[in-house]
């Protein structure tokens, strides 16, 4: 098995998941029990107003025209439009989908590299006081519900010490600075269960490398424990450490949903929890697509690249 | 039994902490009609009522008894998360045995539903599918634990495969056993103590993201008295420095540590001394 | 190649009284129990003993290196005058690779398989040893040809996985000869490795280890293998010494009860029964052909088994001959050919036979402790084919799981409840031999029952074997990879080479000369009891 036909069809499948979810976030919505025209329109429907909203779903033709349709116009960038206030969704998400990815960057700038010394340093140093206090607090912060931490955050920091907003002001025109103090709450309580996450995974795929026979040949040659780690235990550990990087972005990006609501922060997130309440369905649909892409794009990614390490498959036999 | 309390009394402090919190939980949620001072929809006094001895943590917006709303919160929110991962546990487990023993297309055509469904991030998912269906307890029931058991899937499958290329299992398939007793008698017992522990990592997922939902207003509605929408209920109260709102964050923070330590003990003990 | 002590007279490291404990089921237990031990530069010392003697910790443990989970507890190890035990990990860091260098029993997993060989080769060396990159790797290519590797010059270029077994163990044996140390530790190098293999590592490391003129001490469980390599042998058992001798003084008389029992195993030799006249074969695989995927495993393969005969299939890693078990018990479907079980043909998938079908084909695997479930007890393992296949209920259940267990030698008063893990690994063997027989079937596949086992552990499984074939008259297929264990029980002797069967015939044919051509390369790869057995081998090898 080459590994450019490994690549390829690792490729293939992340292209055919995005199809095939497509797929689902459209038939969820056909397939399921219950008439969503009423559904939606609650207690002031009545027969026209009904027929009307089933004539703008497209509900009374075939579902697979439907689904041809509805999967063209998405391709053409044609998005749809809100059923709540008739905008197109295109407008409604653009402003939102940067400020919601700007947010789950800066996460991950501060969150990855801090992850990742404290997952190699615990795996270093591990069953000493350091791990362990370590490993309780990562233990604890997984445990804490999001929203938790986030009104913790705000009762200190905004409150108390009236530091930081305890809402996300930001609008189009807001000065880069301000985006940032605005976000720093927000940033911290996602970066904090992330951190947690990505620190256990680190270590935890560490020591099982550090057990093989291999860093045990590399310690009986005299090699220093700074450099097994380093040179002999990460080189191998690559791998498993882009996929647990992978996972956490592709968490964060989805970990923005609470977030957002608590910090009032206007994202896609919030877009996507309010259309749900207000049973806007393409919106809903469109928001879930998004969601849906990056986090298939991030873990296809963490494949391709532990493929890319592997010696075994980039050096074949023969 | 002997053997099981000398465990426990040579566990860790963290996973007795752990056990203590588990019982505790257990116990209140049990006993809540017995334990609560008040209903638990009962309006008693004024919304927003400070901490008495009346109201010992004052009353919430509607002027109902935040400790006996608290109590009802645990009754009803662990027995959902409980009876979600039960669920996610019966089915997604049993497919992922079934899927290492049979093997073939059986395994192949699980294993690629499997990898569609978990390509999509489980909350946005559920969004999607509440969203359409409606929120009410069975709906979020069934919609998570579906969510859940394809990672329950993954994992029973995969340490069933440990089991499964092992010779007992060929021994007892060449002497012409079927499938349940090869699930039941042969590979069950085996995939146990992985299984378990993953059950508690799942329970606390569960935990959180239905107090999550609850929280974001998708989970379960009100009056029902939940943790998740006891804090959105109330969340204003903590822009003028009220703690009492996040009493129910804490209560679930607590619950999921308490988990959390005693898995964590558990995995450590199962697989000697490598953590 | 000498064993004269004035020859030896500088002692390199010296261990006194030595104490080591492992930590395991909560507890610390000793491995190690009072060991002394003297070796002298140049000379090899032989460490033997069956698994738990200790060895490999004592080995590491001159090394001034324990394993996690264990602990020295006594004692005092010495290197060229340096305290091994209370010196600083970095002193011991600039020991190790430079002065003192190990050989691992798995070289495949003892390299790393992220970099190129000549880099973790050459890494001590320029780390440690302060030697040019340039130097070290002009260096490496000269022991990668002392060893005998191939295309030396660029065979440093290539990773781990890009190498055969045989080759892996000798570029770790050059790795370990790198910094020219003083002493190398060799812990069981060639244990994993076919016996045709193991003949050319053997030599290339001893040529290698006398060329130097570096001491060694060189851990087995191969009494032969062992002759051929040191000039004195320590014998451990349960982390202490039972005799310590010159090769050839041990060899000749041994004096320790044990190690007399360790000599005596290699004598077991049963009658061999001639085939019967009249009767069909019990078993017949005609014309099998099989493959895994595209790549094709077996080769028109034919053999005959009668009823209360041994058919020996031998062959090394890679010959089919487990393959060829899996074809007989339907659980891989062959492309071609038929089995016949008394005259009928069997269906080729197992689930398609009927229960009698089933009932008469039972196998005993290689590693009985994955063979039997460790969540059962004893009696429900036994009683579970005497339900099944015999229909058998409570009392007359229980009556028969004892007779059965008396059978195979274990009291049943004592073993009926217990679970697998509360068993050695002989005794869970039985348990399977036992549960083979519970089925009471005509034949029983034995896919290298004794391999995994301590030698004195496998005679004692051996004979229970044919005691039993005597008593109920039960035929066996025995799948090994051992010219001993074949030498000592078969009837008939199947010889398989990449899938296809090279050599068939009577035992007394088949290890009588003249040879077939690879017949005679498996005999004479055999490690022989003689110390001077290399010498002629290669001996005889050059003349060819």
């Amino acid at each position: 098995m080459s590994v450019l036909k490994l690549l390829g069809q690792r490729i293939a499948l992340g292209i055919f998941s995005l199809f095939a979810v497509s797929v689902i976030v459209f038939l969820a919505v056909g397939m399921l029990p219950g008439d969503i025209a009423e559904a939606m329109l609650g207690q002031s429907a009545t027969p026209e107003t009904v027929a009307a909203l089933r004539t703008q779903l497209g509900m009374d033709q075939m579902p697979l025209q439907r689904f041809i349709s509805w999967f063209g116009q998405l391709l053409q960038g044609d998005l749809g439009v809100s059923l709540a206030n008739q905008r197109p969704i295109a407008d409604l998400i653009s402003t939102r989908l940067g400020n919601t990815l700007l947010l789950a960057a800066f996460a991950a700038i501060v969150s990855v590299p801090i992850a990742l010394t404290l997952g190699i340093l615990t795996a270093l140093y591990r069953n000493s006081w350091f791990d362990r206090v370590m490993n309780t607090m990562a233990l604890s912060s997984v445990s804490f519900p999001e929203f938790f931490v986030a009104y913790l955050l705000i009762l200190l920091f905004s409150i108390k010490l009236d530091w930081l907003p305890s809402m996300s002001n930001i609008s189009p025109d807001s000065s880069i600075s301000e985006i940032l103090v605005s976000s720093i709450l927000p940033v911290i309580t996602l970066s904090l269960v992330v951190i947690a996450q990505m620190m256990r995974m680190t270590r935890a795929a560490l020591i099982n490398l550090l057990a093989s026979p291999y860093i045990e040949m590399a310690r009986l040659k005299g090699i220093r424990p700074a450099r097994i780690i380093f040179h002999h235990a990460l080189p191998n550990a690559l791998a498993p450490i882009v996929n647990v990087v992978a996972l956490n972005l592709a968490y964060l990006v989805v970990g923005v949903v609470v977030v957002e609501v608590v910090f009032v922060y206007p994202g896609l997130g919030q877009l996507l929890v309010d259309s749900v309440a207000k049973r806007d369905i393409p919106v809903v649909q469109v928001c879930c697509l998004i969601f849906a892409m990056t986090y298939i794009s991030l873990n296809t990614l963490a494949d391709v690249l532990a493929i890319a390490s592997n010696p075994r498959l980039m050096h074949p036999r023969g | 039994m002997k053997k099981c309390l000398r465990c426990l009394c040579q566990a860790p402090l963290s996973a007795k902490i752990g056990i203590l919190l588990i019982i505790s939980y257990s116990f209140v949620a049990i006993f809540a009609p017995w334990l609560a001072p008040y209903g638990e929809t009962e309006v008693v006094g004024d919304g927003y009522a400070a901490w008495s001895p009346e109201f010992w943590l004052g009353t919430d917006n509607l002027g109902r008894d935040v400790l006996s709303r608290l109590i009802y919160g645990a009754r009803n929110t662990i027995s959902i998360a409980f009876v979600t991962t039960i669920l996610a546990f019966v089915v997604g487990g049993l497919a992922g045995l079934m899927a290492a023993i049979k093997g073939g297309w059986i395994d192949q055509g699980l294993s690629r539903v499997v990898d569609i469904l978990m390509a999509i991030p489980q909350l946005i998912f559920a969004l999607l599918i509440l969203s359409v269906v409606g929120t009410n307890a069975v709906s979020l029931i069934l919609v998570i634990a579906l969510l859940d058991a394809t990672r329950v899937f993954r994992l029973s499958r995969a340490v069933a495969m440990n089991v499964v290329v092992q010779d007992f299992v060929e021994a007892a398939r060449l002497r012409g056993e079927g499938l349940v007793w090869l699930i039941w008698r042969e590979v069950l017992p085996n995939t146990l103590p992985p299984l378990v522990a993953e059950f508690g990592l799942r329970f606390c997922f569960v935990f959180l993201f239905i107090s999550a939902l609850s929280f974001l207003g998708l989970g379960i509605q009100p009056p029902t008295a939940d943790w998740g929408s006891m804090v959105r209920e109330n969340a204003v109260m903590i822009s003028f420095g009220d703690f009492t709102p996040l009493l129910p964050a804490m209560a679930v923070a607590l619950l999921t540590i308490g988990v959390n330590f005693v898995v964590d003990w558990v995995l450590h003990k199962t697989s000697g001394l490598k953590g | 190649m000498s064993t004269e002590q004035e020859k030896h007279t500088d002692v390199l490291l010296e261990i006194r009284n030595l104490h080591l404990e492992g930590f395991s089921d909560e507890k610390w237990k000793p491995i190690v129990r009072g060991i002394d031990l003297t070796l002298h530069r140049g000379e090899v010392l032989g460490l033997i003993g069956e698994s738990g003697a200790g060895k490999s910790t004592l080995g590491l443990a001159a090394m001034g290196y324990t394993k996690d989970g264990c602990r020295i507890t006594q004692g005092s190890i010495c290197f060229d005058g340096i305290d091994l035990i209370n010196c600083s990990a970095d002193e011991l860091r600039q020991l190790h690779g430079l002065r003192i260098a190990y050989v691992a029993q798995s070289a495949a997993a003892s390299f790393n398989p992220a970099h190129r060989l000549i880099d973790q080769h050459i890494e001590t060396a320029i780390r440690n040893g302060g030697i040019k990159r340039q130097q070290a790797k002009a260096e490496a290519v000269e022991l990668y040809r002392i060893l005998g590797l191939p295309d030396p010059e660029n065979i440093g270029q290539r990773y781990p996985h890009q190498l055969s077994g045989g080759q892996l163990q000798r570029a770790m044996t050059a790795m370990a000869l790198a910094c020219h140390p003083d002493l190398i530790i060799f812990d069981e190098p060639t244990t994993a490795l076919d016996v045709t293999t193991q003949i050319d590592v053997l030599a290339a490391i001893r040529n290698a280890v006398s060329r130097f003129h570096t001491a060694a001490i060189y851990i087995t469980h191969d009494l032969a293998v062992v002759a051929q390599m040191a000039d004195r042998i320590m014998v451990l058992r349960y982390g202490q010494l039972a005799e310590e001798a010159p090769t050839r003084k041990m060899l000749k008389a041994p004096e320790n009860p044990y190690t007399l029992s360790l000599w005596a195993v290699r004598c077991f030799k049963s009658e061999a029964k001639p085939r019967p006249t009249a009767e069909a074969p019990l078993l017949a695989i005609e014309n099998i052909s099989a493959s895994y995927g595209k790549n094709p495993v077996l080769s028109d393969v034919s053999m005959q088994l009668f009823k209360g005969q041994t058919l020996a299939v031998i062959g090394e890693s890679g010959s089919g001959k487990s393959t060829t078990a899996r074809v007989i018990t339907g659980l891989l479907q062959p492309d071609q050919g038929q089995v016949l079980f008394a005259g009928e043909v069997l269906p080729k998938d197992f689930r398609q036979r009927s229960k009698t079908q089933l009932q008469q084909i039972q196998m005993i695997y290689q590693h009985p402790d994955t063979a039997l479930n460790p969540r059962q007890r004893i009696n429900e393992i036994i009683g579970r084919p005497l339900e099944f296949y015999l229909g058998l209920k409570g009392a007359a259940k229980e009556q028969r799981i004892r007779e059965l267990l008396s059978m195979i030698e274990l009291d049943p008063e004592e073993f009926m409840y217990r679970r697998p893990s509360e068993l050695s690994g002989g005794q869970k063997q039985r348990v399977c031999i036992a549960r083979a027989l519970a089925a009471e079937p005509e034949l029983i596949i034995c896919d290298e029952v004794t391999s995994a086992l301590d030698q004195l552990v496998a005679e004692g499984i051996l004979k229970l074997l044919k005691q039993v074939q005597e008593q109920l008259g039960v035929s066996y297929l025995f799948i090994t990879h051992d010219v001993a264990t074949v030498r000592a029980i078969s009837d008939e002797v199947v010889i398989m080479q990449q899938g296809k069967v090279v050599d068939y015939g009577a035992r007394e044919a088949i290890f009588k000369p003249p040879f077939k051509p690879y017949t005679d390369l498996l005999f004479s790869s055999e490690p022989q009891m003689d110390p001077d057995w290399l010498d002629t081998h290669l001996a005889r090898q050059q003349a060819n």
